[in-house]
């Protein structure tokens, strides 16, 4: 594995967070529940690759929460043996929100998906990646509404049959990645729910992040949308399609290494043959690039129908937290003005009343 | 007479009066509430009794001159202790013609009007929709008229400042104030020191205000125009102590900053801007001293789920808002409701439905409050009845959410936010003790040592608060239905059937002071029944019905959700109850459906507050009803 080292100045995402004196292993992340996912879901592969991953962490459990929305994803914070906060459809940044704000101590974590986060939850997530909330956020993707029992999502692809759409989708998608960054997001990745060594060395440099940090996952639906990302899975497709990002290293992928990234004339960037453009001519990945069309543009190589997909982190900025913010601006008026609770009652402008 | 004798005269002659209704009105731009909340602020610095009554349109600034852009305020001050901002005004400042022509009907006849005449254009007329000058065609033959060029007085008085034209004459609401206090004895240091204060960064701004406002001054004590002056001595009746002027809105948020001194939690206040409640939003994030924590949210959902996600970390959280975002927040109050976190919602009413009125009051959204959510979802209602309760009120609701874990939802309305009142400074020290205990140790009682989320206080059934941070007690919870104890996810019918009873029992049980009429002759047959800010009229009324009389017992509801206990035997002990709301009678639904009691009510949705006089028309129509 290879965590992604950006040299970054600062504190961690975690630095706040008070580390375990004992060390954890995964069983002691799992929850007495049972899990009732589907046979299949690719949610199974996310909770144990978290579990698995969460001991590496190092923090206390009980200073570990896990806030989720509404949908099959959502259920996520049950299996988990930290605290946790199954809320509503969509509002799970802004309650996240509010406790990463009061509490410092905690490694907060929201689960949320396509539906949740996108459609009815959109604009909580814009506004929590503006501002830069020290939260992580695992968006799973499965291009449908699972727990409603199969209606088209704001990922599905146009055209797409449902039930609630049966001669086809006519809504054109977001892609998250760029929605993301259009938001101002500081950090922005994408996995595939069935890499597990791609999705810890992800969750990793997300949990290390100082600021909202945005994973989408790549999760298959069996019942609903079984099979919508596996191109990418299949030897012989994948190699050609997945274009992974790796921090200091030219853009490269196929089988051979064969194809890489190149800009374009108009500035953004193309994909092409290393043979025809030559080595030099292939980009160099930087993740902590200021300006944010660099990772934009790399996000629109991906494309519906996933002839390709960029995978890894696409930005990875330091900018302060909002509750960083937040906190020290309280923290500088508790220095320099003295809570005097009779004075504030009593205000520049009294008079008396004689008995 | 030569001029000089008569002015001398004037100034002698100074009748006592013991309470006056002053109506500021003018344009949105003319400063109107500036003026109103100085000679407010010399009132209670003269130690009146005051209330008061701002009115201002939605519109940020309506055209010029138009009816539409009037805005006024209305101070009543006296020298006992009053309860309304008086029902008409005994002097009408109008500063042009829309203001003259949309207040003048309130006058009554003999009452006083004070016009800048220097407005009364014709062009101003036509914007006013007034085909004739009312100062010429007899409009005002029942009045006393004075009719005072304040625009160039004050231009003539500002001559050498080395202000523009238009700069000076900004400056007329300052001669119109300065004329008033003159008129009423006014202190005027205060208002000076204001000025000085307010520009400091302007100096010459500020000269130039208060060279207007003592030119207003001298003109009522120069010219002719005023035979008489007027004095309201101090009110000797209130309760002896240190007093200040507060709002509505100012009270609530000293509640909320003393709620989180009085528990020790750190307090996080998320909120959306809307008319009227972010003048509370203002207000906390001037405290971060105290550990207040202000989120201003996206959209009024957002700014909900912030304070309960503060509350899930054991912080205090509070959202405030207006009707329409009351809405809004319905599904996350449920989630709260569901989780049993301590959550406090204050919605300020305002004209309704929809966008409705925004700067104007009404009380109707008090069936949202109680059943504007999905399911089974009960919640403590709580109304203050004037300003200064707002504190107490907010102190009370605090208590409910942090004894009971539950979200408390407050009504306050537009006419005690912006409106004021003198509030007996309480001593902090004395404030109720709302310290809570949170979980820290297991409980599970089959020996697991595990913990049990929704295992229940017997005495409050309230479920423990188990923050993240606690070593032992991880646990998760959420909005789907909880196994009754362990609180693990449950879909079993029987368990959703206690699960729905328990939490219903938890807020029926909730402790709230015991009903007590006010019905001073002890026999009176009526008994009006009101709550939130219709305390004053129906105080001021119940007053005139009982000089008149008559007895009249008067019950003022703060807990609408749980009522008292013994309010059903109460509202039994009388022949009639009345029950006058600014809404089409939500209250008296209530109170039908619950007690069985035929009551009658009287309502009003134009969204001012009631009258006193209107509403002892009410009670005497109530009083003679029954003895008939």
């Amino acid at each position: 594995m290879t965590t992604i080292d950006l040299g970054l100045p600062g504190i961690g995402g975690q630095t706040l967070v008070p580390r375990s004196e004992t060390k954890l292993s995964p069983k002691d992340f799992k929850s007495d529940q049972e899990v009732r996912w589907c046979p299949g879901c690719g949610d199974y592969a996310v909770l144990a690759a978290v579990q698995g991953f969460m001991p590496r962490l190092g923090l206390r459990r009980e200073n570990t929460v896990f806030i989720s929305g509404i949908g099959c994803s959502s259920r996520f914070p049950y299996y988990m043996n930290t605290y946790g906060m199954h809320s509503i459809h969509g509002r799970a940044p802004a309650i996240a929100t509010g406790l990463a704000v009061a509490r410092p101590d905690l490694s907060v974590w929201v689960v949320t998906g396509d539906g949740d986060a996108l459609s009815i939850g959109g604009n909580h997530l814009i506004h929590t990646l503006r501002r830069n909330v020290n939260l992580k956020i695992l968006l799973f993707n499965n291009r449908i509404y699972g727990l409603t029992k199969g209606q088209y999502s704001p990922t599905s692809e146009p055209g797409k049959v449902t039930k609630s759409t049966p001669m086809g989708s006519v809504d054109a998608p977001f892609d998250p990645v760029s929605l993301a960054l259009g938001a101002g997001a500081t950090f922005v990745a994408r996995v595939l729910d069935s890499d597990r060594a791609g999705l810890t060395d992800v969750l990793t440099a997300a949990a290390e992040h100082r600021g909202t940090s945005l994973v989408e996952i790549y999760q298959n639906c069996p019942i609903f949308n079984d099979g919508a990302f596996e191109v990418l899975r299949q030897p012989g497709e994948r190699e050609r399609r997945l274009i992974p990002l790796r921090h200091g290293q030219a853009l490269r992928f196929g089988a051979e290494g064969e194809f890489g990234v190149v800009r374009t004339a108009s500035g953004g960037l193309d994909t092409a043959k290393v043979a025809e453009v030559g080595e030099e001519a292939l980009v160099v990945h930087d993740a902590t690039l200021e300006d944010p069309s660099y990772a934009f543009a790399l996000s629109r190589l991906s494309s519906q129908d996933l002839a390709h997909t960029v995978t890894g982190v696409f930005r990875s900025v330091s900018h302060p937290a909002y509750d960083d913010q937040v906190r020290a601006q309280t923290e500088q008026a508790r220095s320099t003005t003295p809570a005097d609770l009779q004075s504030l009652l009593a205000g520049k402008d009294t008079w008396t009343v004689v008995g | 007479m030569s001029g000089s004798d008569a002015s001398l005269a004037a100034t002698e002659q100074t009748e006592r009066l013991e309470r006056v209704v002053i109506r500021f009105a003018g344009d949105s731009g003319d400063g109107m509430q500036l003026t109103g909340d100085r000679f407010t602020s010399a009132a209670a610095a003269f130690g009146n009794d005051l209330a008061t009554l701002p009115s201002f349109p939605a519109e940020i600034r309506a055209p010029q001159g138009s009816i539409a852009g009037v805005s006024s305020f209305q101070v009543h001050f006296a020298d006992f202790d009053i309860l309304t901002a008086g029902d008409r005004p005994d002097v009408l400042v109008a500063m042009n013609p829309a203001a003259l022509k949309a207040n003048l009907a309130d006058l009554p006849p003999g009452g006083t009007v004070i016009v800048n005449t220097d407005e009364f254009t014709p062009r101003n007329l036509t914007r006013a929709g007034c085909a004739a000058d009312p100062l010429e065609d007899g409009t005002l033959t029942s009045f006393q008229v004075h009719p005072v060029a304040m625009t160039t007085l004050t231009r003539g008085a500002l001559a050498d400042t080395g202000l523009s034209k238009k700069d000076a004459e900004r400056a007329k609401n300052m001669f119109a104030l300065g004329l008033l206090s003159w008129m009423y004895h006014r202190p005027t240091a205060g208002t000076e020191r204001f000025l000085r204060q307010k520009f400091a960064r302007k100096p010459e701004i500020a000269e130039a205000n208060i060279l207007a406002f003592r030119a207003g001054w001298n003109y009522g004590e120069t010219t002719e125009s005023f035979a008489v002056t007027f004095e309201v001595a101090p009110a000797t009746a209130l309760t002896p102590g240190t007093y200040r002027q507060i709002t509505g809105n100012s009270a609530l948020a000293y509640g909320i900053v003393a709620a989180g001194a009085r528990s020790g939690l750190p307090v996080l206040l998320g909120s959306y801007p809307i008319t009227p409640a972010s003048d509370i939003l203002h207000e906390l994030s001037r405290h971060k001293n105290f550990g207040m924590t202000t989120v201003q949210a996206e959209d009024e959902i957002a700014a909900i789920g912030v304070a309960l996600g503060a509350s899930y970390g054991g912080a205090l959280g509070v959202t405030t808002t207006s009707g329409p975002g009351l809405a809004l927040k319905s599904e996350t109050i449920g989630l709260a409701v569901m989780t049993e976190l301590p959550l406090l919602v204050i919605d300020v009413q305002r004209g309704g439905p929809s966008t409705g009125l925004p700067t104007k009051t009404e009380q109707a959204d008090l069936l949202q409050a109680m059943f504007g959510r999905n399911g089974e979802s009960p919640v403590p209602v709580l109304a203050p009845a004037t300003p200064a309760d707002c504190f107490d009120t907010m102190l009370d609701a605090a208590r409910i959410a942090l004894t009971y874990r539950t979200p408390v939802l407050l009504l306050s309305d537009g006419h005690i936010a912006n409106g004021s009142e003198p509030w007996l400074v309480p001593d902090a020290s004395q404030l109720p003790d709302l310290t809570v205990e949170f979980a820290t140790e297991p409980n599970a009682p089959d020996g697991s040592g595990g913990f049990w989320g929704y295992l229940r206080d017997p005495r409050t059934l309230a479920r423990p608060w188990a923050v993240p941070g606690t070593p032992g007690l991880e646990h998760r919870i959420g909005g789907l239905e909880k196994a009754d104890g362990t609180g693990d996810i449950s879909y079993d019918a029987d368990n959703h059937d206690r699960m729905v009873r328990l939490r219903q029992a938890k807020i029926d049980g909730i402790t709230v002071p015991e009903a007590v009429p006010d019905d001073p002759s002890g026999r009176a047959e009526v008994l009006v029944v009101g709550w939130g800010s219709s305390y004053g009229p129906i105080g001021a009324a119940a007053r005139r019905v009982r000089r008149a009389g008559h007895g009249v017992a008067h019950l003022h509801l703060r807990h609408l959700n749980p009522l008292p206990a013994n309010l059903g035997e109460v509202l039994s002990r009388y022949e009639r109850v009345v029950v006058p709301e600014l809404n089409l009678g939500q209250l008296a639904l209530l109170l039908r459906a619950k007690y069985l009691v035929d009551v009658l009510s009287y309502t009003k949705v134009a969204g001012l507050p009631f009258g006193a006089e209107e509403l002892q028309g009410v009670f005497t129509d109530a009083i003679e009803g029954v003895r008939a």
